[in-house]
């Protein structure tokens, strides 16, 4: 067994410097890695490109990384409810691209995958297909979009083992996975982190191989975006 | 007029038994009161699920179990989650039977504008360049007119396109239009609407072939 293992979140960002570019998993606040955001936020690291979905709210997930201005440009398909992200984008601190949701998906699993692009429908004839490649298949034209390059990804699971494998719960799984090794040093957290061979390797989800560090997180808040209930009748 | 629950009790009609079907956050969620009684139906979430069931129970959310719109869902027997890339592959690859979305304008070539608004904070497209890409059968529900009262069915759209030549059906709070090579065909008009009504809010291409029917709820 090759152990993975790391002490904390703090020996997992060990060689963070600024004017990377980072993968962050989660969709809305479900499933980010929030030990290793805190402890960006304490790295001090600036001039940052992060990829992920979301870009947080003001004081939770990458707000956190916005409010000190450590976020140089994001690349997100969806970024509202978050104030000081719409004050430093407008104002043109904060470069944004947007892209479409599939294609941001698409273009993490070539980067793992080790497909350098890849053709896809989505955002033809839209100001996304600018300066892109079109190409007809089957009668239908499709862009060329390429697999990102990120020196970090951070993505966060249910439970782990030393080995680095990994299984996500619920939705919270949503871009963790496809980040799992399509940056140079991916670092995932767990809440639970077990010994090899207590999980069941039929049920992993992400193989050892694509987590180079892993740790147990602590104090997970997994904060609800949009707390949508019923009554009981 | 319709209310936006009757434009979304209408689009249930066009949900069949045996379909995956994704819905877009606004009207669209609400198609999923109305499904009729006894056809068996799963809602797909972009975010990763399938087999989206109602919300849950106060005190039983999960903040490991939401849906696109990030509000938090329960899921019913049969219930799947996965990644996002396997997400959009279902959506790329035509396994989805049936999108609904929201729009902002649809033209009568079929485009789409749904994501932004020059000037204004753009939030993004999230999946629905995705969607509007892939998808064979999209129906857009929207109000027939902005708030301006300006048609929202038009000749060519005048906001960022999100797709081009892909809607199918568009339903609105005035009536039920086929978006066709020739223009919107009327199909429905809404209780107390006329097609004078109508044609006058569509500033596309509006095609009326005989007597119009009325919806029928």
């Amino acid at each position: 067994m090759i152990n993975r293992t790391v002490k904390n979140a703090e020996e997992a960002l060990t060689g963070i410097k600024s004017g990377m570019t980072l993968m962050v998993g989660g969709f809305g606040l479900s499933g980010i890695p929030e030990n290793s955001i805190s402890q960006l936020v304490k790295s001090g690291a600036t001039d940052l490109t992060c990829i992920s979905n979301n870009a947080g709210v003001d004081d939770f997930g990458l707000g956190l990384l916005l409010q000190g201005k450590q976020i140089k440009k994001m690349i997100s398909s969806y970024v509202g409810e978050n104030d000081e992200f719409e004050r430093q984008m407008l104002s043109g601190e904060l470069e944004v691209d947007l892209i479409p949701q599939g294609t941001l998906a698409e273009r993490c699993r070539a980067a793992q995958a080790g497909i350098p692009a890849f053709y896809t429908p989505a955002g033809y004839g839209t100001e996304v297909a600018e300066g892109k490649e079109v190409r007809d298949f089957n009668g239908k034209p499709h862009i060329l979009e390429h697999a990102f390059k990120a020196d970090f990804a951070f993505v966060k699971a249910w439970k782990g083992d030393e080995a680095g494998n990994l299984i996500f719960k619920g939705t919270a799984r949503n871009f963790n996975p496809v980040m799992a090794g399509a940056a140079t040093i991916t670092v995932a957290e767990v809440e639970e982190l077990v010994p090899a061979g207590e999980l069941d390797p039929n049920q992993i989800h992400i193989p050892g191989i694509f987590v180079k560090r892993i740790f147990q997180g602590t104090n997970y808040e997994k904060r609800i975006e949009q707390r949508t209930v019923r009554t009981k009748n | 007029m319709l209310s936006k629950d009757q434009i979304a009790q209408r689009i249930s009609k066009e949900v069949k038994d045996g379909y995956y079907v994704n819905l877009g956050i606004g009207i669209p969620t609400l198609v999923a009161n109305y499904v009729p009684q006894g056809i068996e139906v799963e809602f797909q979430s972009e975010n990763g699920v399938l087999g989206m069931g109602p919300f849950p129970y106060e005190g039983e959310e999960d903040p490991d179990v939401i849906n696109a719109g990030k509000q938090t869902i329960t899921t019913l027997p049969g219930a799947s989650f996965f990644d996002s890339a396997t997400s959009f592959g279902m959506i790329r690859g035509q396994h989805v039977d049936l999108t609904i979305l929201g729009a902002m304008e649809v033209a009568e070539n079929g485009d789409i504008a749904n994501w932004k608004i020059p000037g204004k904070m753009v939030k993004g497209m999230g999946g629905a360049m995705d969607l509007v890409a892939s998808a064979e059968n999209i129906i857009v529900a929207m109000m027939h007119t902005n708030r301006a009262g300006a048609s929202k069915l038009l000749k060519r759209c005048s906001l960022p396109l999100t797709g081009v030549n892909c809607i199918t059906k568009v339903v609105t709070n005035m009536a039920v239009l086929d978006v066709t090579d020739k223009g919107f065909v009327l199909l429905e008009r809404a209780p107390g609407v006329s097609v004078e009504d109508i044609k006058a809010a569509t500033e596309g291409t509006l095609i009326v072939n005989g007597d119009i029917p009325e919806m029928q709820f």
